[in-house]
């Protein structure tokens, strides 16, 4: 078997950075580094000298990792690191699923493969979780907007509840627009009559 | 008529306003597309989306398509330049630090004079001089090697070029990481208003008429869908002849401004499409011509010259082969595919698809498909030509 794979990942979340590293050590056994902060990622991979470099799609600081795509760049770095090609419908799952992956020059496919596939599994969990919290704190919002219409409605017209929320359905109706947005719109102009 | 939805990638820059100008002014509703406009958090990002189908078409430094096809980064998928997006618009500036010790020696910050600038710069550095460029395949990095080298500082004994992404730019510069860097705006005018630093000189200076970003789109799609590929470049064209209009300006630096492009005051951007730079924290100003254009001198036609220009400099300092890196370079320039979108249009169509870069020290006219066409002077500093090999 030859050496143990060393792998860095770029994340400056920790927890999220936890749950990465647990789902390659179900993948293998592997010799795994965390890099949270920015400014030292050029410094911290050329010290390593990793096999794969991990990193969101979404960091800003990836482009400071493509430096190790010039094999023989001003900079005569001894390693020369390409976006993974083994396989390019693996790549494509990959970047779907919002990870990268830095390769270091001659890596078997064969070696990489896991180590990708646990990646996505894991990016596609966070994806979803970000989906998830978004549209549950945007329901929160809603749900808080309408309540304070209600209330208005409620108080400038001295009617119940059900009768306030029964007005502002109707109105959304009539004006074929999402409650929420009806909602939103009398709770900003009423705030210009105060 | 039935509308197509294309995916385009930008970088939240100035100089993404073409396709941004392009769909919301409906230059691409006229011709039959919707964009659908996709921010993009990095080029290295920009560039796999491009390359594994995420997007149709993408905003991209000139230099990256040059370096899919030698093999440099990317997932070496080759990518086409189906126009040019933009001409100049980068600047250089220094540190605080930098500005006083330059300041003390005697420069003026005049803002036009290259060697100058460049003199001062080399004389004002203590050693070596580290500076901080977007992405390593960018023509900010070209160009600083090319106006370094020019002036006998050798890379990489005096000069390092480090890769920081803009929005970092001010953190490095203010941790003393850079001494100076390149970038495009908003980020040179960023650094000024954030106190971080001052602006030397406009890029133009170094390159009169230097291809800055480009429409890129992956050469498989480009011949499998020209029926899409065209009307965009011409709904391109048609935004960059509109940015190009200075009654356009207010309504463009507005757009740009708002949240899902760039989220900043139009007043910022303004600067860049004006020319009118803020240089200092002292609130300098200085009057750069043809800092950044989006069509004047027929700025969209992607010349194969250029392609070879951005092909053997970065051949240069990668230890290519520089003539193979010039063919592979200039196929990338699709100066063919252009063609063909705005033939029969208002566009101005050159004869040839190659020139001497370099040669114009004033506006000069060119021969054209029909008739003549003006060109813009497209000097470099040191007074070198390029003459692009024999076809």
């Amino acid at each position: 078997m030859p050496n143990t794979i060393s792998i860095t990942i770029v994340e400056a979340d920790r927890d999220r950075a936890m749950q990465i590293v647990d789902s390659l050590r179900e993948a293998g056994d592997f010799d795994i580094h965390v890099v949270s902060e920015p400014s030292s990622l050029a410094r911290q991979v050329e010290h390593r000298q990793p096999d794969i470099v991990l990193i969101d799609l979404t960091n800003p600081s990836r482009d400071v990792l493509e430096e190790m795509t010039l094999a023989s760049g001003p900079l005569d770095r001894p390693v020369a690191m390409f976006v993974d090609r083994s396989d390019a419908g693996l790549s494509a799952a990959a970047i779907e699923a919002g990870v990268s992956a830095y390769v270091v020059d001659g890596m078997k496919p064969a070696r990489v493969k896991p180590i990708l596939d646990a990646a996505i599994a894991r990016f596609r969990m966070f994806q979803r979780m970000r989906t998830e919290l978004a549209e549950t704190k945007k329901a929160l919002e809603e749900r808080k907007l309408i309540d304070r219409a209600k209330g208005m409605i409620m108080k400038a017209r001295g009617v119940g509840e059900d009768e306030a929320y029964a007005l502002l359905r109707k109105a959304a109706m009539n004006q074929n627009k999402r409650l929420a947005d009806v909602a939103e719109a009398l709770v900003s102009s009423a705030g210009l009559l105060s | 008529m039935r509308t197509i939805n294309l995916s385009v990638g930008f970088i939240p820059l100035v100089d993404a306003a073409p396709l941004i100008v392009a769909h919301e002014m409906g230059f691409a509703a006229e011709e039959g597309i919707a964009l659908v406009l996709r921010k993009a958090p990095s080029w290295s990002s920009l560039r796999d989306l491009l390359s594994f189908g995420q997007v149709d078409a993408a905003h991209m430094l000139a230099p990256v398509p040059v370096a899919a096809a030698m093999g440099l980064g990317g997932a070496g998928v080759p990518l086409a330049a189906a126009s040019v997006l933009s001409v100049n618009g980068n600047v250089i500036g220094v540190s605080r630090g930098l500005e006083h010790r330059l300041r003390d020696l005697g420069h003026d910050f005049a803002f036009g004079d290259a060697r100058a600038a460049g003199e001062a710069l080399i004389a004002a550095s203590n050693g070596v001089l580290r500076i901080g460029v977007p992405f390593p395949f960018s023509m900010h990095a070209e160009l600083v090697y090319y106006w370094l080298t020019a002036l006998g500082l050798p890379a990489p004994q005096n000069v390092v070029i480090r890769t920081v992404p803009p929005p970092l730019m001010v953190q490095a510069l203010k941790a003393g990481e850079v001494d100076a860097f390149c970038v495009g705006e908003p980020w040179g005018s960023m650094a000024v208003e954030e106190a971080a630093g001052a602006l030397l000189l406009p890029c133009s200076a170094i390159w009169a008429f230097a291809p800055e970003k480009v429409l890129a789109v992956r050469s498989d799609w480009a011949e499998q869908e020209t029926a899409l590929l065209s009307p965009l470049i011409r709904a391109v064209w048609r935004a960059g002849r509109w940015l190009s209009d200075p009654a356009s300006r207010t309504l463009a630096a507005e757009l740009l401004g708002r949240p899902a492009y760039l989220g900043l005051s139009p007043e910022v951007i303004d600067r860049a499409l004006s020319g009118r730079l803020v240089i200092s924290q002292a609130g300098e100003e200085r009057q750069v011509n043809g800092f950044l254009e989006f069509h004047r001198g027929a700025a969209n036609f992607p010349w194969r010259s250029q392609g070879e220009w951005i092909g053997r400099q970065l051949a240069a300092r990668t230890g290519f082969d520089r003539d193979h890196a010039a063919r592979s370079a200039r196929a990338v320039f699709r100066s063919d595919l252009y063609r063909k979108a705005l033939i029969g249009t208002g566009a101005d169509l050159p004869g040839a698809s190659l020139k001497i870069e370099g040669a114009l020290s004033q506006e000069s006219a060119f021969a054209a498909r029909s008739g003549q066409m003006l060109l813009q002077p497209d000097r470099f500093f040191d007074g070198r030509v390029f003459e692009p090999s024999a076809e």
